[in-house]
């Protein structure tokens, strides 16, 4: 990269008021779900208690904290590291930045309509696509604006070379609004018939859940390890390699065996979950070759930690998802907390993590004053790392003490839940420490937004005055 | 930018194939899908849910039952039984000759060379088809749910978690309203460790006016409301009975075949 450093600058600060808005409202919902979830959990530990008003059943609380995880921090958070992304890999300044400030803004209106609508009992019963439609319409709108937009910067980029983070995040911005409109369609506006509509929620929830979030985070991973590490990433063909392997083996799977289909839907879903392993063994490649040994920065807690974490995270979430379409292992596992544990794992160990790395590198540079708790960071970090592996880990090996007293019928269904309990009660701890790690991350972007929009007003302010002093002196 | 464009066209290959196997192929392949004969009958399958059930179904999406309870019930296969129709002129000696014999579990050879065994003896025997997997012994459905089930299922409720037993079969196992209503008011009342939470909401507390009404719950011992006070059910909780009771999905079908016990009238 031969710009000098004014261009660099000039190309993070067109990127500012967009990521603000897109990552301010990514926090607030990120430790709104957390919350949410804590809340979700805690049902397990006093059902008694939550009895008398709607919004406090586990029916409502955990659809809700997983689409506030999934559409209010995911989605935004992700679109904005690829605007940014795009305009420095392009070397070329954000144009029209009040295109994805008002969309992202109607982004969060919808997710808030979205969430409201699931407490007042308008969800739709879909996994993943819980949003009654005023929330899922605003959703698609402003996605649509936001990616058109990002689309846009990139076609018009300055350097017009592709990078494999391009590829990724290309295609990840042209998957959603596919999938979503479909998935809306068929099941919310015209409903298909029968168990169409659970297929196709199915496909969509595997291919937002899985590719969508697989594509962003190796996307954005892709951009940050070598720049991290100081090496180059290694190598372009591995990169493309596992691009389109992924992308053609993730998108074709999502119907889990037994379900009740024709069978060549979960046989063809199983087939591709296996073929998974082919992108998996590229991208450990890669990640080893880019990254180990490398002289470059050193992973202090800070983003290079994040982004090298999420990309562990996303190989042990890929290989959980394989290991359920085994035979086996599936029949073990299927209706338990095992499926849980993976999705989670992929939301918030890889996809989230990845995203905290990559904001808390790109905010200070885009908005130009530094975080205010510097040393938060760390502890935020190891705060999340500790809450995911807790989280995943009890329900995971919960999943599969489950499993096998479900598939023993001389063992009373009673104490297969009973049997959960324990490992329910440690989740929750893990829960804890992440609604922790979720406050920290948000501290530090809302005080950060506080002390721009601080800084606007001083520049208002002085502009206000100082026009006036020379008029005085003047006269 | 030659480059992009064939990334592009690619990657809008790939989802075009993944949107044609998932979406439109099973619209194709089910989208028209209409009843279906039930074996060695001339009923047909499934029957369209009465207005009320179909409301419940609206109170199960709108709490999110699925979120922990199921409505596919899985099965490993199938095997036979061999049932004694009638133990002919020597009966002693027919059930000394059960006793001997495993009559449960069988491949078909296995059941034909008991059948012939018992025939030899003078007794007469029928050849059951029955469904086999942890599931079925759970006593939650004859056979594994399929596609059929939920023709008429607007929405398709089918769930993911079984933290709550699986339902596909609930109208069945547990045909009592009453039972129901208690269960939702208060699960502890009739399951002691339950783990689903009461859904009082869904009733309402209030003072008894000049009778009790004929809607009030019995309930047991410590969920009893103060006293002068009823507990009765919201249209809610009825419509999500309704639904509740009407989920049986118990006959055969050409996919899901299995010998449908009869029970002779008295």
């Amino acid at each position: 990269m031969t710009v000098n450093e004014t261009q660099t600058n000039k190309i993070d600060a067109s990127c500012r008021v967009p990521l603000l808005v897109l990552f301010g409202g990514a926090a607030a919902w990120l430790v709104v779900g957390s919350l949410l979830a804590l809340l979700a959990s805690l049902t397990f530990h006093m059902p008694d208690k939550f009895g008398d008003c709607p919004w406090g059943t586990y029916g409502h609380l955990q659809p809700a904290a997983d689409d506030a995880l999934l559409y209010g921090f995911c989605i935004p958070a992700g679109l904005g590291v690829a605007l940014w992304i795009f305009a420095r890999l392009g070397q070329t300044p954000l144009r029209g930045a009040l295109v994805p400030v008002v969309a992202a803004h109607l982004w969060h209106l919808g997710v808030l309509v979205g969430l409201v609508g699931i407490f007042v009992g308008d969800s739709t019963g879909f996994a993943w696509l819980e949003f009654p439609r005023g929330g899922s319409a605003l959703l698609f709108f402003s996605y649509l604006l936001l990616g058109l937009w990002a689309l846009m910067n990139f076609s018009g980029r300055r350097d017009s070379g592709m990078f494999p983070s391009h590829w990724f995040l290309v295609a990840a911005l042209f998957l959603f609004p596919w999938i979503y409109s479909a998935a809306n369609i068929l099941i919310v506006g015209w409903p298909v018939r029968g168990v169409v509509q659970a297929v196709i929620a199915w496909w969509f929830g595997n291919n937002l859940v899985f590719v969508w979030t697989s594509l962003v985070g190796l996307g954005t991973a892709f951009y940050f390890l070598p720049k991290f590490s100081g090496r180059p990433l290694q190598t372009y063909f591995y990169a493309l390699f596992a691009f389109w392997t992924l992308l053609f083996f993730g998108s074709m799977r999502g119907v889990p065996s037994g379900a009740p289909v024709p069978a060549w839907l979960p046989t063809l879903s199983s087939l591709n979950s296996l073929m998974l392993i082919i992108p998996v063994i590229a991208i450990v490649i890669i990640g080893w070759k880019t990254v180990v040994g490398a002289a470059g920065q050193e992973c202090k807690g800070g983003s290079f930690c994040m982004v090298k974490f999420g990309f562990v995270a996303f190989i042990l979430s890929a290989l959980l998802l394989i290991a359920q379409s085994c035979p086996v292992i599936g029949r073990l596992t299927q209706f338990t907390w095992f499926g849980p544990a993976q999705t989670q794992l992929q939301l918030y160990g890889f996809f989230a993590i990845t995203m905290f790395g990559a904001i808390y590198h790109i905010l200070p540079r885009a908005v130009g004053i530094e975080f205010a708790f510097p040393k938060l960071i760390r502890v935020q970090h190891w705060l999340a790392m500790l809450g995911i592996f807790i989280l995943v880990a009890s329900l995971a090996v919960g999943g599969v003490e489950q499993g096998m007293k479900l598939n023993d019928p001389a063992v009373a269904f009673g104490d297969s839940t009973k049997a959960m309990l324990m490992f329910l009660r440690v989740s929750t701890t893990g829960l804890l420490f992440i609604l922790l790690a979720n406050l920290l991350f948000a501290l530090n972007i809302f005080v950060m937004i506080l002390a721009w929009k601080w800084s606007l007003v001083k520049t208002v302010f002085a502009f206000v005055i100082s026009p006036l002093n020379k008029a005085e002196v003047k006269a | 930018m030659k480059n992009g464009f064939v990334i592009f066209l690619a990657a809008f290959a790939m989802i075009f194939t993944s949107w044609s196997a998932f979406v439109l192929g099973p619209q194709l392949q089910l989208g028209r899908e209409k009843q279906v004969p039930v074996l060695n009958s001339t009923e047909v399958y499934p029957r369209s849910r009465h207005g009320e059930a179909n409301q419940g179904l609206q109170v199960y999406r709108a709490n999110g039952c699925a979120a922990c309870h199921t409505e596919q019930v899985q099965q490993d296969g199938v095997a036979c039984e061999v049932v004694l129709s009638s133990a002919g002129k020597n009966p002693a000696a027919i059930s000394n000759l059960l006793a001997t014999l495993n009559l449960r579990g069988l491949s078909q050879a296995d059941a034909q060379a008991v059948s012939d065994k018992i025939a030899a003896g003078g007794g007469k025997v029928e050849t059951h088809i029955v469904a086999v997997g942890p599931d079925i012994a759970r006593g939650w459905g004859l056979r594994h749910s399929v596609a059929e089930d939920f023709l008429y299922d607007n929405v398709v409720q089918l769930g993911s978690l079984r933290i709550g037993p699986d339902l596909a079969g609930v109208g069945t196992r547990l045909p009592d309203a009453n039972w129901q209503l208690l269960h939702l008011y208060a699960p502890k009342s009739v399951v002691k460790d339950s783990l689903m939470p009461p859904f009082r909401y869904l009733f309402e507390t209030r003072k008894i006016g000049d009778a009790p009404s004929a809607d009030a719950l019995n309930l047991p011992q410590g969920f009893t409301p103060p006293a002068g006070y009823e507990v009765v059910p919201k249209p809610e909780a009825k419509e999500l009975v309704a639904y509740l009771l009407s989920l049986h999905a118990d006959v055969p079908l050409y996919d899901a075949p299995f010998t449908p016990v009869v029970v002779a009238k008295p």
